[in-house]
């Protein structure tokens, strides 16, 4: 008996001297320094990208101000400005809200209000992923081969204008739009649909006055987060021919004319021999980033706080 | 019952009024129109880069297609040398992209608390949100100089390193994002009783984990690879312009996206009926099939991933 005991106690103090007693545990320190370096490499590179721009750019803005982000564009460095690329900006960031996000709403809400589960709509799923998966580029060509021909053919200038850009950049991201707004949809509780579909309304009416409403934040997430993809895109824009141009003068041709945009600016300047011109092209960089950026943090927050109310 | 028979009787269908009623049907072909469009989008694509590839195919001849280098405007179309590019930017990405988002992934997952989660997150979604141009722009400026040239001094300006490295730190958050998806749907219970075992942090987070979430992993890196092969301004602003056939990546190149831009926004602007406007689409297509497969791939591990739990 006395044994029995005595061997218990000591097998339970040497359990309770292996539980307690610290030891260190080197590989698994090393692992997490390596987990955490990894981790702030990225930073790091986020950190450094933007106070090599910032710091690249300071003499443009010191010395010029706001002439830089009015001037039009220029072959001599000291007097080329942004103005041309913030209003192309601009103008291609309304047609993309005006025509991708409705549209991709509208495609959202059938996918998920509407549609049965059939052949047909898990074949236009699959479709939606796979188009989200397709290189900017390959939109370009797209652009160049209907926007660009069907503008020409309409006797809009000569078809590279700033509708076809931002026609292009709309179908762009178009699936971005639907596979947000879709996840946005699906977050929505059905026991809101039954609620009003026991009420008598129609599914038009559950749509439009409860799921809507309830799924609006997180679409907005969704588009607002398109909307910067957009405006940062360059390849898709080169190769519908924003190359760069002036806006028309005229208003009445400032759709249908030559255009340019803020990242095609920074393209075209980063490439030019000059160092003057690098600085513009960071100054311009920052004016790009200071917009994308914008869109994004704006998109995170509001996710964030419906996040956290939800 | 009375009700209903009532209203059956006067005439009044529960369906509401037919005014009521056909505006549903239009809100829903509307909707349904939308929907349908999106099919219509890549109908167009397929169709436009297809019908332009194979009308480039049969204006050149084919022994065209092999050469010294990538030189459109001669008529030189060395397909291997962008494909070459590609494979050169595309694998340091990757070197590059793969540890450091799975290591990320990992700490997001497995170590952070919520507080660090919900601020590093977002950072990383930032860092996923910078335009490619403005990280070409940064890799010739700052990636070349002061990293690539200073390890290896025969380095050129334009090289298609810094442009990988680059792409690489673009790639780093898709890579995280998707696999630490994966690794947190690993059911508690599976860390728990490894915990019970006795099992140290780091054995649970590499010999459970991992394992358990490896079909997500597979697929973030399939993922990321494609962004990388599809990945444009970068390679153009940073690599140069791809001349003839290398496999230094200290040398200036391009890869099937860069050339692409470099021939669309050439200075010498390429007319419409040449046979070098028309490799675009050439280009365009490899492109899309390269893309294309390796989604679908990418897609069906994400898949597998999902019905695991």
């Amino acid at each position: 008996m006395t044994t029995v005991a005595r061997s218990a106690q000591a097998a339970g103090a040497s359990v309770q001297d292996g539980l307690s007693r610290r030891r260190r545990d080197v590989p698994g320190t090393l692992f997490l320094i390596l987990l955490l370096g990894s981790l702030l490499f990225s930073l790091a590179i986020l950190f450094i990208l933007l106070a090599d721009v910032l710091t690249k750019a300071s003499p443009v803005f010191a010395e010029r101000g706001a002439d830089f982000l009015t001037a039009p564009l220029s072959s001599n460095p000291s007097k080329a400005g942004v103005g041309q690329g913030i209003i192309g900006t601009a103008i291609l960031g309304v047609i993309v809200a005006l025509t991708a996000f409705p549209f991709g709403i509208a495609t959202a809400t059938y996918l998920e209000e509407y549609a049965r589960d059939s052949r047909l709509t898990r074949f236009i799923q699959v479709n939606i992923r796979n188009l989200a998966g397709v290189p900017s580029v390959v939109y370009g060509l797209l652009g160049l081969s209907v926007f660009v021909a069907l503008f020409e053919s309409l006797g809009l200038g000569n078809g590279r204008n700033v509708l076809a850009g931002g026609a292009t950049l709309a179908v762009l991201v178009l699936p971005i739009v639907i596979i947000t707004s879709i996840e946005a949809l699906r977050a929505v509780p059905n026991s809101i649909r039954e609620a009003g579909y026991g009420v008598g309304a129609s599914r038009w009416e559950v749509t439009r006055h409860l799921v809507l409403p309830a799924a609006a934040p997180g679409v907005l997430t969704g588009t607002v987060l398109a909307l910067s993809r957009a405006l940062g895109e360059t390849a898709p824009l080169v190769l519908a021919g924003a190359v760069l141009g002036s806006f028309s003068a005229d208003v009445s041709k400032v759709l249908t004319g030559s255009y340019t945009a803020l990242p095609a600016i920074v393209y075209d300047w980063s490439r030019k021999p000059q160092d003057a011109f690098r600085a513009d092209a960071a100054a311009a960089i920052v004016v790009l980033l200071a917009i994308t950026l914008l869109a994004n943090a704006i998109a995170i927050y509001l996710r964030n706080r419906y996040e956290r109310t939800s | 019952m009375a009700h209903a028979t009532a209203a059956a009787a006067a005439g009044v269908s529960l369906r509401g009024s037919p005014r009521r009623q056909r505006r549903e049907r239009i809100v829903r072909l509307v909707f349904q129109g939308a929907a349908l469009a999106t099919v219509v989008i890549s109908a167009f694509i397929v169709w436009t880069v297809l019908a332009q590839a194979i009308d480039f195919l049969s204006r050149i001849d084919l022994s065209q297609l092999v050469g010294i280098g990538w030189f459109p405007r001669r008529g030189i179309f060395d397909v291997a040398t962008l494909l070459i590019g590609t494979l050169i930017v595309t694998t340091i990405a990757m070197l590059l992209a793969a540890p450091v988002g799975l290591a990320s992934a990992i700490y997001i997952s497995e170590y952070a608390t919520p507080r660090v989660r919900r601020t590093v997150k977002p950072i990383l979604e930032i860092l996923a949100g910078i335009p490619s141009v403005v990280l070409g722009f940064f890799a010739l400026t700052v990636i070349t100089p002061d990293f690539v040239q200073q390890l290896f001094s025969q380095a050129s300006v334009f090289n298609m390193a810094a442009a990988g490295i680059a792409v690489g730190v673009l790639s780093v958050p898709l890579v995280a994002s998707v696999s630490e998806d994966a690794m947190r749907a690993v059911p508690i219970t599976l860390r728990e009783a490894s915990y019970g075992l006795g099992a140290r942090k780091i054995t649970t987070s590499l010999r459970v984990v991992f394992p358990a979430a490896v079909s997500g992993i597979v697929a973030a890196l399939i993922l990321a690879t494609s962004r990388a092969v599809g990945e444009t301004m970068v390679v153009a602003v940073a690599a140069g312009a791809p001349q003839a056939r290398t496999w230094d990546p200290l040398d200036p190149g391009g890869t099937m996206t860069s050339a692409m831009v470099l021939l669309a926004s050439g200075s010498d602007q390429v007319t419409g009926n040449s046979a070098a406007f028309q490799s675009l689409f050439f280009l365009g297509l490899m492109l899309f099939v390269i893309t294309l497969v390796l989604n679908v791939l990418g897609d069906a591990f994400v898949r597998r991933a999902r019905q695991a739990y």
